[in-house]
């Protein structure tokens, strides 16, 4: 019972980070209809949005070690600990909540950059190109953050206060030894609310509205009068902001290295396609259906059932479901068929 | 259109006419490479008269293991223009016995070529054809995984170029796998598991139970299998063992069971990125608060390396592991390679770096013992070759695996560093004849030494 | 308009054949004329020639093509292993079990088509790949990757005595150039297969299929056989591509299964041009070539090509262009793709086209490239 819950929690936490990536993928492909393989890399510049704002501020006075002459090594001081003693070491703990508000317009910036200076020349192109040129564009956004960072990752820790884990097992009545590290709860809250926020925006506003209307018929909308490009401009921000975000979140779980996107690019595109490309709530389920099957596929006791399972099951599920239903679990019909 | 038809057609019968001469020249053209072209002491790129030979170093500088790769190419500069006589000559003052003058191999100037292996068998045997078939080494080495330097090992033999191992752990590199033309000075995953074997009964006790998470392919289980049998002769229990895939990146899925599986050690036989995941997570799930069975829980790290400390940030503090090296070491040999790298690079060496470094100086060594570079009369001065000045006291290259013996580090995670450098804290160094085996327990087959 | 179709195919085929055959002389100027470099060319040529036939004709994106190489690899060292160091049991036995692979797959995959195909067929082989690393081990070997034993029974053979034995075709080593020349050979009876399927009324109902499948189904014709032959023969082409790995350096590891291989050739094929014939080869030329040449370029090496200039002058272009090179080789192929995408959508042919528009005044644009490409490559 005690395992099932905790399996159940990291399901939901995993696809958490799924659902949130695939999330800004299905954004930008039903609106803008691009296939957008950079996005992994957007998720990444995130997580070194977080990287390199803790860097930023913990950029220390060195003094020379001088026990030691063959090369310079320092004794290291934050700057911020000198300025301002306890309170900078406490802004130091908090740089990866810090790093949130400050990825936000870094993202959005990114995201319109990208958009207006690039991506906009192949909405009309086909899904190959684009395809081809966004897979460039994860390339060398990934060798750009290496030739900066190393290869090597590099830790961004959350704040002490929820570095440890909650005894969530004596709170609700289940056993001590179910415990949940603090941090991986805040990001499955995290990831509720911004998806939340997004289906609210993009179903009570009028600027969702009109979105909406322009996925379903672009033509029409422009008839209208309405600058639908702009707006779907304004959507690729949004994504980029959302998938920055998850990877700002993550970094505390997952130490950064500049392959992170590649890492998650293939995964996130099998959990769009299996929740149905162009469709945002079969992207969310899907991430988290997802999450959770693979949770419980590494259990040992269906692993020992069936070997290797939790290698291949995130896979599996995609044959099978891709099988059952032709366009995954909320798909469209004639969206990138042919 | 007609005039453009005639054009083009003329166009193609030309250029027939051209290749089909062309083709001629290439089957006229002698086959450089093939086996029996190189009869009577002759072997494949004889640098001859040349005034200078060149040694390949295929290192991965793409992919996960890039920042070892980049760190292991700088050793192998330093090397070479410590061979060929510049710079202070680092370990060349205090390696012994020793036949090398500075006056570069053989009294040929040394020059090097590199490659990237990216970490995948194929492209590090891709590079190394490249090395051997356009640049003509005349030996390489690197590497940062056991995967490709078994792999570039079995090319090795077959071409019949000598292959000096860089970074490589698994026991299979000099068991199941070794060959001839292969040799290792790193250390290997039962050299781990009997290092950390005292060290862990004197700091943990003997009365334990340990839980392993493993990565999922071949020097993980090689690893596992080293400290299972060490911990389970200790008297420890093992809990469970679970694989866990290569690159899985979350690893909470495999770190909750542990958590009320009754073990009180956790062990994490991941390196690089996997280590860095599992280490950073496995503490977020408070494993090293918790007490169960009236002890402190504990988690170990077999392999640890400095590079990959750092992305594990303060989450290494306390965490028992082995290193084949660590700059902190104060004997003589260690001290000049510090202190050559450090003046040249402004920083220390990592493991990865000395290992090549010292792989590098070794073979020149044994060119300069067997007076030729003709590959079966160097290998035969490698073998059994009993060495010291190089780190690690006095080392011997075992003729019957072609595994270095020496001594091992076990090293913990430094609970306060006094500069952003010392993150390991060396708790002992092993003597040599604690590490060591039988070369029969492992298998394998050398080969021959004339291909 | 109808060059193609004017120039006969012996005549292609003599030009395409040349070409192949001499690569070990024009090469060399490029630093490029060496063994296992030309071995990869054709074989990675002969993988996306295949590969082509299913992409280029159908339109059909698959992300899994890599399994059916790994399956020819692993089936070829498998028939070294059992049977005899000949290659061509291990060549046939590849192209067999790669095909009854594909079969199964692609009838499976291609009941679904756009992205859903793409990923089914990205699903199978990601499986195919995880598995093959771990639990498959007693048959892949794993992470080591499959590798000959001086003890396997190889049953056809009498036992070696010492060392391990080499790959032959009744007594020919196939490591260096002679090796390159067999890779050649099926390179150019691919090419040819190939050319003759482009031209054939199959390859012409397949190219319907691309441009409108429904109206082909209205017309009565049934297209999933047309489809899973094509994604069979395009298995085929990768198990014998797979097998030529084999055959030319005898060990096969699980990563050449895994998405980024499959990812390569698809890569290959578009920067090329799709649909094209000639197209898929210089997409393999130049990626090949970023791989091996560019990623061996050091700072020393630079140093040495801008040596004719003043040392300032050369120490700044050492710096200008050192990140693009030798590791920063990736940063080079992804600023390539981008550039070729952007300009040239059609791929490198579509450069070659335009280029030859401007030479030859005559308006008649040719929709198929292969009579310019063969000259080019000549």
């Amino acid at each position: 019972m005690d395992t099932i819950f905790l399996q159940v929690l990291n399901g939901l936490d995993k696809g958490g980070a799924y659902a949130l990536i695939a999330l800004g993928l299905t954004l930008v492909f039903g609106t803008l209809g691009v296939v957008n393989f950079a996005h992994g890399a957007i998720f990444m510049l995130g997580a070194f949005c977080a990287v390199s704002f803790n860097q930023l501020l913990t950029m220390s006075k060195k003094v020379k070690d001088e026990s030691i002459t063959f090369f310079e090594a320092f004794k290291e001081q934050p700057y911020l600990e000198i300025w301002f003693g306890d309170t900078g070491t406490m802004i130091i703990d908090y740089s990866v909540p810090i790093s949130l508000v400050l990825a936000v317009p870094v993202m959005l910036v990114i995201g319109l950059v990208m958009e207006r200076g690039l991506i906009r020349h192949f909405y009309k192109r086909s899904h190959a190109e684009q395809i081809l040129f966004t897979f460039g564009m994860a390339i060398v956004l990934q060798e750009i953050i290496k030739s900066i960072f190393g290869a090597n990752p590099i830790p961004a820790p959350a704040p002490d206060i929820v570095s440890g884990s909650a005894a969530i097992g004596a709170a609700i009545g289940l056993g001590d030894s179910v415990v949940y590290p603090w941090w991986r709860l805040i990001y499955l809250a995290f990831a509720a609310i911004v998806i939340g926020a997004v289906f609210a925006f993009l179903k009570l506003t009028t600027f969702g509205m009109v979105v909406r209307a322009g996925i379903h018929d672009k033509e029409t909308v422009g008839l209208l009068g309405i600058n639908i490009e702009r707006r779907f401009t304004i959507i690729f921000g949004l994504a980029a902001v959302v998938s920055g975000l998850a990877g700002v979140m993550y970094a505390p779980i997952l130490p950064p290295d500049y392959h992170l996107g590649m890492d998650f690019l293939v995964l996130s595109f099998v959990v769009v396609v299996v929740g149905g490309m162009g469709s945002l709530e079969g992207a969310v389920a899907a991430g988290f259906l997802l999450g959770i099957l693979q949770s419980f596929a590494s259990m040992n006791e269906i692993k020992s059932i069936l070997p290797g399972i939790d290698q291949i099951i995130i896979y599996l599920v995609a044959v099978v479901i891709l099988l059952v239903r032709p366009r995954g679990l909320m798909g469209k019909k004639g969206v990138m068929e042919d | 259109m007609s005039t453009d038809k005639k054009n083009g057609s003329s166009c193609s019968r030309r250029t027939v006419l051209k290749s089909g001469a062309a083709l001629g020249a290439a089957s006229a053209m002698p086959m450089f490479y093939t086996r029996d072209a190189w009869a009577a002491k002759d072997f494949r790129n004889n640098p001859g008269n040349a005034s200078s030979v060149t040694i390949g170093f295929n290192v991965p500088q793409s992919g996960a293991y890039a920042d070892e790769g980049a760190d292991e190419l700088r050793a192998f500069k330093l090397a070479v223009k410590h061979l060929n006589g510049e710079g202070d000559g680092g370990m060349m003052q205090t390696m012994k016995p020793m036949n090398l003058t500075g006056n570069g191999i053989l009294g040929k100037k040394v020059e090097f070529v590199t490659g990237d292996t990216q970490t995948k068998s194929d492209a590090a045997r891709a590079s190394a054809k490249r090395m051997i078939e356009k640049d003509r080494v005349i030996m390489f080495s690197g590497g940062s995984s056991s995967g490709v330097a078994v792999a570039v090992q079995g090319l090795a033999q077959e071409m019949g170029v000598i292959f000096m191992a860089g970074l490589t752990h698994s026991n299979d590199t000099t068991g199941k796998d070794k060959r001839r033309y292969g040799f290792r000075h790193f250390f290997n995953a039962y050299m781990s598991g009997a290092a950390l074997g005292p060290v862990l009964e004197s700091e943990y006790g003997t009365n334990r139970r340990a839980y392993h998470l493993t990565a999922d392919y071949t020097w993980g289980w090689t690893q596992e299998e080293s400290i299972k049998n060490t911990t389970e002769a200790l008297g420890w229990e093992t809990a469970k063992t679970v694989r866990t895939p290569v690159g899985a990146g979350d690893f909470s899925q495999y770190i909750t069971p542990v958590l009320n599986s009754g073990a009180d050690v956790l062990i994490l036989n991941h390196y690089g990125k996997d280590m860095i995941n599992s280490l950073t997570q496995a503490i977020q799930f408070g494993l090293r608060d918790k007490n169960v069975n009236g002890k402190d829980f504990q988690i170990i790290v077999p392999l640890f390396s400095r590079l990959m400390a750092q992305g594990a940030g303060e989450n290494i503090k306390g965490i028992l592991g082995t290193t084949n090296w660590n700059w902190a070491l104060q004997d003589a040999g260690s001290q000049a390679f510090v202190k050559a790298f450090g003046q040249e690079y402004g920083f220390p060496p990592s493991q990865a770096a000395h290992t090549c470094y010292v792989q590098t100086l070794l073979y020149a060594n044994a060119c300069e013992m067997a007076g030729t570079f003709y590959p079966p009369e160097v290998i035969k001065q490698l073998e059994g070759f009993k060495f010291d000045g190089m780190g690690n006291g006095p080392t011997e290259y075992r003729a019957e695996d072609h595994q270095c013996f020496k001594d091992v580090l076990v090293v913990k995670g430094n609970q306060n560093p006094s500069s952003q450098f010392d993150l390991l804290e060396i708790v002992q160094e092993v003597p040599r004849a604690q590490v060591e085996y039988d070369a029969k327990i492992f298998g394998g087959e050398l080969g021959p030494y004339e291909v | 308009m109808n060059k193609l179709k004017m120039m006969p195919e012996w005549l292609i085929m003599v030009v395409f054949a040349a070409a192949i055959l001499t690569m070990p002389i024009w090469m060399s100027p490029l630093g490029a004329a060496y063994p296992d470099l030309l071995q990869k060319f054709a074989i990675f040529g002969v993988f996306a020639i295949g590969y082509n036939i299913l992409f280029g004709l159908t339109g059909y994106l698959s992300f899994g093509h890599a399994a059916f190489l790994g399956v020819g690899s692993y089936t070829a060292v498998w028939s070294f292993k059992l049977l005899t160091m000949n290659v061509l049991p291990a060549i046939f036995f590849s192209v067999l079990f790669a095909g009854v692979f594909a079969a199964i797959i692609g009838f499976i995959s291609l009941r679904r088509s756009g992205i859903y195909f793409s990923i089914l067929t990205l699903a199978f082989a990601q499986m195919s790949y995880n598995l093959a690393y771990s639990v498959l081990t007693p048959i892949t070997n794993g992470e080591t990757g499959l590798q000959l034993e001086r003890d396997d029974p190889r049953i056809f053979d009498t036992a070696v005595t010492e060392g391990l034995p080499t790959t032959e075709l009744f007594g020919l080593s196939m490591s260096g150039y002679s090796g390159f020349y067999v890779c050649a050979a099926f390179l150019i009876i691919a090419f040819y297969v190939s050319l003759r399927i482009f031209r054939s009324p199959f390859g012409l109902k397949l190219r319907a299929i691309k441009s409108n499948q429904t109206r082909m189904r209205y017309t009565g014709y049934s297209t999933r056989p047309y489809l899973l032959t094509a994604f069979v023969i395009s298995g085929m082409y990768a198990g014998l591509a797979g097998s030529l790995m084999a055959v030319t350096d005898p060990l096969a590891g699980a990563e050449r299964m895994q998405w980024t291989a499959s990812g390569e050739v698809v890569l290959m094929t578009i920067l090329g041009g799709v649909g094209t014939l000639i197209g898929p080869l210089l997409g393999v030329g130049i990626i090949k070539y970023f791989e091996n040449i560019f990623s061996a370029i050091n700072e020393t090496v630079l140093h040495g090509f801008f040596d004719f200039l003043p040392s300032w002058l050369q120490e700044f272009m050492v710096f200008i262009t050192s990140p693009f090179v030798g590791e920063g080789w990736h940063l080079t192929l992804g600023i390539l793709f981008m550039l070729i995408v952007a300009f040239l959508p059609g791929g490198i042919m579509e450069g070659i086209d335009k280029i030859k528009s401007k030479f030859s005044k005559s308006s008649g644009q040719s929709d198929d490239s292969t009579t310019e490409a063969v000259r080019e490559g000549a």
